[in-house]
């Protein structure tokens, strides 16, 4: 038993080596993408260009504008309203800041507000809000200064004193690393396996096989076995990217780490097995692959987009998706550390789909041919 | 003494018309080589499969060596050796490693593998290459290592599943010689093959046609049936084409090939042989009784071959005069590297032969065909076609051919009749002459039935007719074919 079960993973684990593609899927393609995600992909604009039109001249305007230049987030051009339009246009800058000439005027009335037009470029939404919500910052700042050079208490009620955990500076990139070996375990174990099981039957090296006396069990556990650890390897080289290279703080332990990527790859393993003994045919089973796994890990992961904004419908397949589990679970090793009640959970939700993936394949794996 | 008993046997797949095998009893006897004769389609893999206990029964029995395939499939398989079609090896593995994965599998360990190692390699002639990945190994070779892989641990039964197909006819024989020394130590081994030359040499066969047993016994005995009906006509004057579909409009002759410089015929039983006079022709003339071969005996039991007229021949063009040269080939060489594929080929081609390029894999047919077809550009020498030289306006010249690959080329998920307009279109016919093409070609080839199947769905027969339609359709002044000759196809 155990002699033809090492046989088949020796033989396994030669075809790996001598593939260059596998070789380059497990080692380069996660340094490549995280370089990728951590430097190419942010979600935050560090330094906005912003154009301020100033048409009143007041001394309470000059103390607003002057909330803006303080900013370390944001890079100010001054100019005319048709400067500026134009400076929007060409793409120079990414917002307008209008302050009218009857600024100063509505202010003193007390009956009036005071308006500041925000003129933004609403082809790239995520820059307009980013835009929307530093001018309102501004906005609050230039208010309390005010109030606190007349002596007077905060117009607004309420103050925002905001603090984010887990992710004290907010970086989008402590969240996206670590659920971006989401990506790699996928094309490692649904896509690359996708097509192994595939490749025995269109060679006919299948048939060769089920004329020996090795069981179902034993193939298919050789086929699971070295790119389990091809997939362990991987993660690993993510890590060590992910907290040396780009400075991603790590807070959980590296067993439990280890342990929630071993059920997310065997059940994307078990998915793509499945999908290669389903269809005997490389080309389907890929196409299967890149459908049923690539790209749900891509987008339903939450990964990058967050489950939580997404409309009810798609929420809800999202649980359906091991890879959401993954990206949940990775994302709380990293930023928030060991919190067993959030990651057995998750562990528990990829062990059952590990389980039904691995068992439909071994039902749909047959002892003959017909 | 019988190792396989077949009762009854019959296989239906879901879905199909007619069952892959129909109620076939036979024995095969150990110690000597059972061939399993047939044309594509005739159900020798799936009976190959039933015996090796890789499918089920639909209904009857095999036994093999008194287990019964599927319910003892553990002991079947330490009686067993089976090579599939493709030899069932993995070509990003060494030859060493290939056979160390199929020993582990079967259990030969130790010092016994060693030993089996040893000789099994010398008997292949495979010790300088144990380390070679397999994929890189010749056609031969693979076989060879295939059959290896097959003999390890103690098989009584030998499965071959077509193990002479795209392998070269020395690398055949020297496998043959391979087996029959297996066959000489008591071994039964079973030959799966569609070449009726090679079905001659076995000692016993088994012949299947549509998945029904035609014959089953010694092919001497089966050649002996058609004794006495096997003539030649020899020393006729005229063209050999004519007086063959002279002789093969006559009653009772039922098959007739082209032989040398003679016609070969075959006569229905109780026919009295034609004379000269018969086939209209003046003295000298004979009509002489040749030794019988299989082939001629499959014909007969098959119930005779195609007749005389040919429809694609009524069809194409007659061709105007006989001698003149349409191919020419002068010291044709191609280099890739320091490796000549072609070294220095001269040749020409007439108008109405059919001329042969015959050498083992890799001898450089396929290399010569590329230059004449202009899609290689020879080292150096010429290659010329209707007196233009390839290698100035291919593309002028290859409007007057016709090529048909050995894959051949067709689009496999587009229906027949999509390929036909595809293949008549990039020729450059167009209107109604297209449309009136493409309607000749359909009846000419028996293509009507399977128009709005996709290609790849054809019998292979099928298939090949297709691919020499769409070759033809253009009505070349020649045409090119680089599949292999298959025996049963005619």
């Amino acid at each position: 038993m155990f002699r033809r079960l090492y046989a088949l993973c020796r033989k396994e684990t030669l075809q790996i080596w001598r593939d260059p593609s596998s070789v380059l899927i497990a080692v380069v393609l996660p340094v490549v993408m995280l370089l990728i995600f951590g430097f190419g992909i942010n979600l935050d604009s560090s330094q906005l260009r912003l154009g301020l039109v100033v048409e009143d001249h007041g001394a309470e305007v000059q103390r607003f504008v002057a909330s803006f230049f303080g900013s370390p987030y944001i890079n100010v051009t001054v100019g005319t309203r048709a400067q500026m339009e134009q400076a929007l246009a060409d793409g120079k800058v990414r917002g307008v800041v209008v302050i009218a000439s009857d600024f100063t005027q509505r202010l003193e009335r007390t009956s009036e507000t005071a308006p500041v037009q925000i003129i933004t470029d609403g082809s790239e939404p995520n820059t307009a809000n980013f835009v929307e919500g530093y001018v309102k910052g501004a906005w609050q700042v230039w208010l309390r200064e005010r109030a606190a050079a007349r002596g007077e208490p905060m117009p607004a009620a309420v103050q925002i004193d905001s603090r984010f955990w887990f992710n004290p500076s907010a970086l989008s990139r402590n969240y996206i690393i670590p659920g971006s070996s989401t990506i790699i375990m996928t094309v490692l174990g649904a896509l690359l396996t996708s097509l192994v099981v595939a490749r025995e039957w269109e060679r006919g090296t299948m048939e060769a096989l089920l004329a020996t006396s090795i069981t179902r069990s034993e193939f298919l556990i050789s086929k699971v076995i070295p790119y389990y650890l091809l997939g362990i390897v991987s993660e690993l080289i993510c890590i060590g990217v992910a907290v040396f290279l780009l400075k991603v703080p790590f807070r959980g332990s590296i067993l439990m780490t280890l342990l929630v990527t071993t059920f997310f790859l065997l059940s994307a393993l078990g998915l793509g097995l499945l999908l290669s003994t389903a269809t005997r045919n490389q080309f389907d089973a890929a196409q299967g692959a890149l459908n049923a796994a690539f790209l749900p890990s891509m987008m339903l992961s939450g990964f990058i987009f967050e489950i939580s904004s997404m409309p009810l419908p798609v929420q809800l397949v999202t649980y359906v998706i091991p890879a959401r589990y993954f990206v949940n679970a990775m994302q709380t090793l990293f930023q928030a550390g060991y919190v067993p009640q959030l990651l057995w959970r998750d562990v528990g939700c990829l062990i059952a789909s590990s389980i039904f993936f691995l068992g439909l394949t071994a039902r749909l794996t047959k002892r003959r041919l017909d | 003494m019988a190792i396989v008993a077949l009762k009854g046997l019959s296989k239906r797949f879901e879905g199909a018309e007619k069952p892959a095998l129909n109620q076939l009893s036979a024995n095969i006897n150990a110690g000597l080589v059972t061939g399993l004769v047939g044309p594509d389609g005739a159900g020798k893999t799936t009976l190959m499969r039933l015996i090796a206990g890789l499918m089920a029964p639909t209904s009857g029995s095999v036994t093999v060596d008194s287990l019964d395939p599927i319910r003892n499939a553990k002991e079947l398989r330490d009686v067993i050796g089976y090579m599939p079609q493709k030899f069932g090896l993995y070509e990003d593995l060494s030859v060493e490693e290939n056979l160390e994965l199929y020993a582990d599998l079967r259990g030969v360990l130790g010092e016994e593998r060693r030993e089996t190692f040893a000789r099994l390699l010398e008997f292949t002639d495979l010790q300088r290459f144990t380390k070679r990945l397999a994929g890189k190994l010749s056609g031969g070779m693979k076989q060879k290592l295939g059959l290896a892989c097959a003999l390890l641990g103690h098989p009584k039964l030998l499965l071959l599943d077509e193990p002479g197909v795209g392998v070269d006819p020395i690398s055949r024989r020297e496998l043959w010689r391979m087996v029959q020394d297996l066959v000489g130590q008591g071994l039964a081994v079973v030959w799966s093959t569609a070449y009726l030359d090679e079905a001659e040499l076995c000692q016993e066969v088994i012949l299947l046609n549509e998945g029904s047993l035609l014959f089953a016994g010694a092919p001497t005995e089966l050649t002996a049936r058609v004794k006495g009906r096997t003539l030649q006509l020899r020393h006729f004057p005229g063209n050999r084409r004519h007086l063959l579909t002279r002789a093969l409009r006559r009653k009772g002759v039922i098959d007739g090939v082209i032989q040398g410089r003679n016609v070969r015929i075959l006569l229905a039983p109780n026919e009295k042989p034609p004379m000269p006079t018969d086939l209209n022709s003046r003295n000298g003339a004979e009509v002489v009784e040749v030794k019988p071969r299989f082939e001629d005996a499959f014909i007969d039991i098959l119930g005779g071959g195609p007749g005389g007229d040919s429809a694609l021949a009524e069809h194409l063009k007659p061709v105007t005069s006989e001698r003149e040269t349409v191919i020419e080939a002068e010291n044709l060489t191609k280099k890739f590297g320091d490796f000549a594929a072609t070294d220095d080929v001269t040749f020409s081609v007439s108008r109405g032969e059919i001329f042969g390029l015959l050498g083992p894999n890799g001898a450089g047919k396929s290399t010569t065909f590329k230059m004449m077809c202009g899609l290689l550009k020879p080292t150096s020498g010429s290659a010329r076609v209707m007196g233009i030289d390839l290698k100035t306006s291919a593309a002028q010249a290859r409007q007057r051919l016709g090529y048909m690959a050995q894959k051949f080329s067709l689009y496999g998920n587009l229906l027949v009749r999509q390929n036909l307009d595809f293949f008549s279109g990039v020729y450059g016919l167009s209107g109604s002459h297209q449309q009136r093409v493409i309607s000749d070609m359909i009846e000419i080839f028996g293509l009507q039935q399977f128009l709005d199947r996709s290609a790849d769905t054809l019998p292979l027969g099928y298939k090949q007719r297709l691919a020499l339609a769409c070759a033809v359709m253009h009505e070349p002044d020649f045409c090119f074919s680089t599949s292999r000759p298959r025996a049963l196809i005619r």
